[in-house]
């Protein structure tokens, strides 16, 4: 047992959602008053019975519960799990950004820990302030930060503008320098979220290099990442985290395994039996997939080509319906918010779907999406109540696809050689760039 | 909250809450140079954003000392104590000003650095330690301005008795970083949960300036209201400041005394406050 570095036991995080008190002194001290003269509270919620029945329902929101786990010496730890399932909050409690609500981690060493790129940095200072600064916030000495600076420096890539401000850094040697600082830091445990998303591949795999040979001399490496590859070629061992409890716990390919036949992952799913199908008495969900023009199944795309998404669902009552769907990418970013158009009409009085089985595709151009997870978020409505209000299906990350950026030419990057930035999207754009014989020319236009 | 096993090779244990008095001083020791290169951080962010940089900290107890001169002594017609009016109210203005300074640039600290805090562990006490520090440039630049002024209306002959009391000078001055250390992390500690309390603050400072001897001598309070400004720790702090310089004012041992346990007081509150926020102020902002 002398081996184990990290011990997570029974780790709970709640966060009680909405405001805690009511935010100004003021009013804290008329409710108090109001407690004390027992008259009602001034400011309690209308129809809410009391504060404590509040807490015990919609008012909290339970991130983990019960999360418990042993990291050996030297182990590489993947986790992996969709968004929101806890991973984030773990690395948190685990770097004591944040305390847990319950529950206990032992920690055998110093942690380094990468949870944003460039956290403590100072836009106005140097490169080479910033390694200083950098280094000390994450617990290192002067002393310690001087003997690694040439190799923070080389690692990093940045020798030529060590002394420029880091305002005028690209994304990309911000990363760079930042991964740089935390990996030479020597801590006995690297927790590294996804941060290396957002630098170019060649510097990914000199990231991932670079966490490997950590992990030889016996430090110990937490990473958590939607890139299932990076996961698998990194890590020996994997956590699956779903919805606040681990799900899955075992070596890198088994979990890897479970978490896409889990269906967390899928790019298609469909239900045999209607009856237990997403939906009502109303409309059920039969299917929902990404496919290509051709129509067959796929769980990647080239940022060059449409993506389809292909919903087959079946009414069984007559009914006004909507389909709405938000793509969701990087980073839980709503890209778009999409609706159907079958049915014509004014808002609310749309034509009735009659009993049957429907098919919808959505088609999203080529060129549009940027590299990265994008996944879908389905609603089928009754207009006019909103899809807030009442839908009959209501699937979050119902399906989920890969967008890959294969630097091909004719992308829309052409044969830029450097990394695009990470804007949601990236489409193609209609230019022109005309030489113009005189300035009065220019004005005209 | 004793851990159950007495494993002793754990270097750390994370758990939801821990005792009400705790800080890791060793551990805010190794942060020693955070501390410093914050310092530096602060001090080199102020210069590049200004055009007259460091004279800024001249300018502003100058005219400071100017107006009060004008309004408080020629207007008002306010005594102090047989002194040159300008050294009177100069050691007073330099004095608050670094308190004053201490607590309202701590009293953000959690607001302010939100966005660090939320993404990497240090001891949060680093912040307003450092803050504290470099208000300490700008108060050396000041009283060397003070000292300055001092020396001039000495050689010109004015009434002024530097004396034994300025042994007590650098235990004023950590008194005044403690008190406004304190202060400032209480409120700090405070506004996260009430923001409005950092609205009340910039008036909050004016009116404790009033009520502080800085444009009044304590001499002229009368003797039955003595004790309330005993129970104010900027009172004897300021008044021993100037007594010690220029030879002349009001303070009682005893109120030092006071005014010393209530700095204690008031820091150990800012600390416990403080230490309880930083574990879970992340999830309230």
């Amino acid at each position: 047992m002398s081996d184990v570095v990290i011990r997570v036991e029974n780790l709970c995080k709640e966060y009680r959602l909405g405001t805690i008190s009511h935010g100004t002194l003021y009013r804290d001290i008329q409710s108090g008053w109001a407690k004390l003269r027992g008259t009602e509270d001034p400011n309690a919620r209308i129809g809410a019975v009391n504060r404590e029945q509040l807490n015990n329902t919609n008012d909290r929101f339970s991130a983990l519960k019960d999360v418990s786990f042993d990291v050996r010496q030297g182990e590489i730890v993947g986790i992996i799990g969709r968004n929101g399932a806890g991973k984030s909050t773990l690395l948190k409690i685990i770097s004591r950004v944040t305390a847990p609500t319950s529950g206990t981690i032992k920690i055998k060493g110093r942690v380094a820990s990468l949870l944003e790129v460039g956290t403590g940095f100072h836009p106005e200072l140097t490169g080479r302030e910033n390694i200083f600064l950098n280094g000390a916030i994450l617990g290192m000495h002067k002393g310690e930060i001087e003997q690694k600076f040439d190799d923070i420096v080389k690692f990093a890539e940045i020798d030529k503008f060590i002394d420029t401000p880091v305002k005028r850094y690209s994304s990309g040697m911000y990363v760079r320098l930042a991964f740089a600082v935390a990996a030479h830091l020597e801590p006995e445990i690297l927790v590294v979220d996804e941060v290396l998303a957002v630098g170019d591949a060649e510097f990914q795999k000199k990231c991932l290099g670079k966490m490997k040979e950590i992990s030889e001399v016996g430090r110990t490496v937490l990473f958590v990442s939607h890139n299932l590859g990076a996961i698998q070629r990194l890590c020996s061992r994997c956590v699956v985290l779903e919805q606040g409890i681990v799900s899955f716990d075992s070596n890198v390919n088994d979990s890897v395994n479970f978490y896409l036949k889990n269906k967390t992952l899928a790019h298609q799913k469909s239900w045999e039996d209607i009856s237990k199908a997403p939906g009502n008495d109303v409309v059920r969900l039969r299917s929902i997939r990404f496919c290509d023009q051709a129509g067959n199944g796929r769980h990647s795309f080239d940022v060059r080509d449409s993506v389809i998404l292909e919903i087959i669902f079946e009414v069984f009552i007559p009914r006004q319906l909507a389909i709405a769907v938000e793509f969701i990418g990087r980073m839980d970013t709503n890209i778009m918010v999409s609706t159907d158009n079958y049915t014509m009409g004014s808002w609310g009085n749309q034509l009735p779907y009659s009993v049957g089985i429907y098919k919808s595709l959505c088609r999203i151009p080529g060129d549009f999406l940027n590299e990265g997870l994008l996944s879908v978020n389905l609603r089928i409505y009754s207009p006019p109540t909103p899809p807030n209000v009442a839908s009959h299906v209501h699937l979050i990350d119902a399906v989920t696809v890969t967008i890959e950026d294969k630097h091909h030419p004719e992308g829309v990057r052409g044969s830029y050689p450097y990394e695009w930035g990470s804007p949601v999207i990236r489409p193609r754009l209609h230019w022109t760039t005309v030489k113009q014989e005189s300035l009065d020319e220019t004005r005209l236009s | 909250m004793t851990s159950i096993d007495n494993d002793s090779n754990w270097t750390m244990e994370i758990r939801s809450r821990s005792g009400w008095f705790d800080i890791n001083l060793s551990e805010l020791w190794r942060y020693r140079d955070l501390i410093l290169l914050f310092v530096r951080r602060d001090f080199v962010a102020y210069y590049k954003q200004t055009i007259l940089g460091p004279l800024w900290f001249l300018l502003q107890p100058l005219f400071t000392t100017v107006v009060f001169t004008i309004i408080f002594s020629r207007i008002a017609q306010i005594p102090t104590d047989g002194l040159p009016p300008f050294l009177f109210y100069m050691s007073g203005t330099v004095a608050w000003t670094y308190f004053a300074s201490c607590m309202s640039q701590t009293s953000n600290t959690f607001i302010t650095n939100a966005g660090i805090f939320g993404k990497v562990y240090f001891p949060r006490l680093v912040v307003p330690i450092a803050v504290v520090i470099s208000n300490l440039i700008a108060f050396a630049i000041q009283f060397g301005l003070f000292l300055a002024f001092l020396f001039y209306f000495y050689l010109t002959g004015s009434t002024i008795h530097p004396n034994v009391w300025l042994l007590l000078v650098p235990l004023l001055l950590v008194q005044m970083a403690a008190l406004g250390l304190g202060m400032g992390i209480l409120i700090s500690s405070m506004t996260t949960k009430y923001r409005d309390l950092a609205f009340a603050l910039g008036f909050g400072v004016q009116l404790w300036m009033y009520a502080t001897p800085i444009v009044y001598p304590l001499s002229q309070i009368p003797a039955q209201w003595q004790w309330l400004f005993a129970l104010n720790p900027m009172t004897a702090i300021i008044e021993t400041f100037r007594y010690a310089f220029l030879g002349s004012g009001a303070i009682q041992p005893w109120v030092l005394g006071v005014s010393f346990a209530m700095t204690i007081l008031i820091l150990a509150i800012g600390i416990v406050l403080f230490s309880r926020v930083e574990k879970t102020f992340m999830d309230t902002i």
